[in-house]
């Protein structure tokens, strides 16, 4: 019981951090970005090829991981997404769901549809005992550096200037700009950095959420839960969505694996309906 | 445009269908395929085009209809109309339960919404093998004649004329609802829902009621698809259906019903002349399109046709 | 009292902590010209949204026609014969003004939900929407043309229009001359001064030219509350309001 908890919480933390760069984009910036899990495969696919192809240790291909999806974030942002801030929902659903389709298909023509796999360095394999349950050491790793990340961006995000000037330029671009914020330079970055920590989460979990071309799509309605449930204005509404989330889909595969992905989408639309205003308390203020 | 150029330009699209049933009779299959989707695509058309509500979870629709006339057919009774009346009633009747809640929020929660619909019925038709086939599909449909007369033959051709005929019969009623003042307050909660509200329209029910009836068009559809090929695989329900066929929609001009049907065929031409290359592919240029149509702006290709038909009339 | 064909009483609505509007009781009788003015953010519009029902009330009630309608959702309030402009546009930008005030003729004649019969088979409406807005002065050309396209003063007779089409008894015009440059406002006064008789008017309004041109009676809010209440030259000579609100106009 209380390691299918454990499992639970490293799996929703690890949700969290693949999905707290959508809470931004959706949330904050009112964008519908369908493909913000193609950030995560991304970052998952090169740490998979740093490792077994070319031999590079754990630590540097996660971080490498990381970078390589924050870069190609930064780049589409600047490119592409940035054209589409202010168009109604369905343009942005579109060029997502696009983006997502032509992402899986590159890597599927690079690497394969097969599921990949790694293998985790010796010192993260294996299982501490305490007696009256057993942790996995990469859970506790898992545990440990996603909830490093929260505290960072915890603290990031409400005491910085960057935090400050980011809340500022979502909520009016024009005013903040007036106050000589450089609004396109803070969106660029805050979406090179959700990108780059949703590719460090691909990178983490290819061992716990496993990885293929489908991974943007599979795990999409996850993402959109969090964001969904947890809502924008804070860190931690969706840290504790992705926590919950995390248990119940851990919870749901371990007890009633015969009933599968269909807790979390019915939990998906139950959660949006007790709290359809969870995302949408600042579009319905418009 | 002037009346007569319309009239021409429609007699053309409907006589073109009645040319390839004598051109290309080797192609019927695929061309009754192209009509079902057209069909899927306007009801697509009517809840996104007329009324501004986007959902990312239309398959759901289409899968229940598909599944409702299939398995009806494999538990014998095979009467291919009431099975298309049966497959409209399923949809129409989730379409009605669960259009309050897909309304409940704002247009981002209803997106999700629709989504999770589509994905809780996906994966329950995936579980429940017992009744649907799982991810075998559902086997042993089988079809009577249409009004006891008209066998469903081995080369399409009963096929081709049935998904046409019900195209054509729905085409005309869905151009009725359009131009009829429900149409009209459909495209004046899409033009702006504060002000229809303003005027005392009740704007749910209006909502609730074109998700219904978009609901039953996606039904029939997909019973369309279960009684031609006799057969219903998972993908009826797959979230690749639904975005397909809202790129079809875009790609051909939304708010127009000639623009979603002529969306589905260049779409389904293109898929059957390019499937011989990788699955890939073709994902990576349907991503291409997608990104390039959104960008680009949404008049798709009736928009076009307009604007140089419009260039052309002017001189 | 029983002529009044609008009524509040203690209508109070608050967000959070903030009270947009407190307690105001107001009371238009039938075929009334009746002026609510009063400073940037005294809650006038808000006022407004409370009528129609737009927005809900925290407290107080709004009676039309004699009927208490506090419980009623902002579309059978307007069936019940409410009408108002918004401050800001509210059009609809892909549709022809022909076509929008069709639309609102269909929604007043409860023909919104027929499907069976295309809109051209109703020649009454066609007909009754061409008459409104050639007596509006609006040009048949600009009629018949999207409206996104239309020049800023007729698509603020067009405002009005859609308004004047649901036939209301009530009628509540949020500020309708605003941002029209003078050279096209013409038709816009015009067609406040033409309205029938019968209809009662709230004119919610930021011009005291306007407003003294045509209301008989004039309610002054601020910060929410009503500060004052009785016919033009009363409230002109009322030192309260000129401190809180003509005064400001007269240093802006």
């Amino acid at each position: 019981m209380l390691t299918v908890l454990v499992d639970g919480v490293a799996s929703g933390m690890l949700l969290f951090v693949l999905a707290c760069g959508l809470s931004v984009t959706l949330g904050l910036m009112n964008f519908v970005n369908l493909a913000h899990g193609a950030f995560g495969m991304a970052g998952g696919y090169l740490c998979v090829v740093l490792l077994n192809q070319h031999g590079v240790p754990f630590i540097p291909a996660v971080a490498a991981a990381a970078l390589f999806a924050a870069a190609l974030g930064f780049v589409l942002e600047r490119t592409l997404y940035r054209q589409l801030y202010g168009r109604d929902h369905l343009d942005q659903v579109l060029f997502s769901i696009g983006l997502v389709f032509v992402m899986s298909a590159v890597v599927d023509w690079l690497m394969g549809a097969r599921q990949q796999l790694i293998t985790l360095p010796a010192w993260l394999q294996g299982r501490w005992d305490f007696g009256f349950m057993t942790v996995g050491v990469y859970r506790a790793f898992l545990i440990a550096v996603c909830g490093a990340i929260v505290l960072a961006l915890h603290l990031g995000l409400v005491r910085t200037r960057f935090g400050a000037r980011l809340r500022a330029a979502v909520d009016d671009a024009v005013v903040a700009r007036g106050l000589g914020i450089p609004v396109t330079r803070i969106f660029g970055v805050t979406f090179a950095l959700g990108s780059g920590l949703a590719g460090l989460g691909g990178a983490l979990g290819v061992e716990v959420l496993g990885l293929d071309p489908t991974f943007p799509l599979k795990f999409m309605v996850y993402f959109l839960i969090v964001v969904a449930v947890g809502g924008a204005n804070t860190i931690v509404g969706p840290f504790l969505a992705a926590l919950l989330l995390g248990v119940v889909d851990v919870a749901g595969k371990y007890y009633v694996p015969q009933v599968g992905a269909f807790v979390i989408y019915t939990a998906m639309v139950v959660l949006l309906l007790v709290k359809p205003h969870g995302l949408l308390a600042r579009g319905a203020a418009r | 445009m002037s009346a007569a150029l319309r009239f021409a330009l429609q007699a053309l699209f409907w006589g073109g269908w009645a040319g390839a049933y004598f051109a290309l009779p080797e192609y019927l299959p695929l061309l009754a395929q192209i009509a079902i989707i057209a069909l899927f695509v306007l009801s697509l058309d009517l809840l996104v085009g007329y009324a501004g509500f986007v959902t990312l979870g239309h398959a759901a629709f289409f899968g229940l209809g598909a599944y409702a006339a299939g398995i009806l057919a494999q538990q014998g009774w095979g009467e291919p109309i009431s099975g298309l009346l049966f497959g409209a009633a399923v949809a129409a009747l989730v379409g009605l339960l669960t259009a309050p809640l897909v309304l409940r929020g704002g247009d981002l929660t209803g997106l999700m919404v629709t989504l999770g619909i589509a994905m809780m019925l996906f994966e329950a038709a995936n579980r429940m093998a017992w009744l649907t086939g799982g991810a075998d599909g559902l086997q042993g449909v089988e079809m009577w004649e249409i009004f006891g007369v008209w066998r469903f033959d081995l080369f399409g051709r009963t096929a081709f004329v049935y998904s046409l005929t019900v195209l054509f019969l729905l085409y005309l009623l869905a151009r009725l609802i359009v131009s009829s003042p429900f149409g009209l307050a459909l495209r004046g909660i899409k033009g702006n829902r504060r002000r229809m509200e303003a005027l005392g329209t009740p704007v749910r029910a209006r909502l609730v009621a074109v998700y219904t009836l978009s609901a039953a068009y996606a039904g029939i559809a997909g019973a369309l698809l279960a009684q031609t090929t006799q057969f219903v695989s998972l993908d009826v329900l797959d979230f690749h259906r639904s975005a397909d066929a809202l790129l079809m929609l875009v790609l051909g001009g939304m708010g127009s019903l000639y623009g979603a049907m002529l969306g589905a065929i260049v779409f389904m031409v293109a898929h059957h002349a390019l499937s011989e290359l990788t699955p890939q592919f073709w994902q990576f240029w349907i991503g291409i399109a997608l990104i390039a149509l959104a960008i680009a702006g949404r008049g798709g290709m009736l928009g076009l046709a307009g604007r140089l038909l419009a260039r052309w009339g002017g001189r | 009292m029983s002529t009044a064909v609008l009524e509040t009483d203690g209508l109070t609505r608050h967000f959070g902590g903030f009270t947009a509007v407190d307690k105001v009781s107001l009371s238009l009788s039938a075929g009334a010209r009746h002026a609510l003015i009063g400073p940037n953010g005294a809650g006038k519009t808000t006022f407004v949204n409370l009528l129609t029902g737009a927005l809900s009330a925290s407290a107080g009630t709004v009676r039309l026609l004699g009927q208490d309608v506090t419980a009623l959702p902002q579309h059978k309030r307007i069936k019940r014969g409410l009408a108002r402009t918004f401050q800001i546009n509210q059009l609809f930008a892909e549709l022809t003004p022909l076509e929008a005030v069709s639309l609102a003729i269909a929604e007043r004649e409860g023909l919104s939900a027929r499907w069976w019969k295309p809109l051209s088979a109703h020649a009454a409406i066609a007909a009754e929407a061409r008459a409104l807005l050639d007596g509006l002065r609006m040009p048949a050309a600009d009629a018949a043309s999207a409206t996104a396209g239309l020049p800023y003063g007729r698509q603020r007779l067009l405002e009005i229009a859609l308004a004047l089409a649901l036939k209301p008894r009530v009628l509540l015009l949020d500020e309708p001359a605003a941002g029209v440059p003078p050279s096209e406002s013409r038709e816009i006064l015009d067609s406040i001064a033409a309205l029938p008789r019968e209809v009662a008017v709230l004119l919610i309004e930021h011009d005291m030219d306007l407003v003294f041109r045509f209301a008989e009676r004039i309610t002054v809010l601020a910060q929410g509350a009503i500060l004052a209440e009785g016919e033009p030259a009363a409230i002109a000579a009322d030192p309260r309001v000129k401190e809180a609100y003509l005064g400001e106009a007269a240093h802006g």
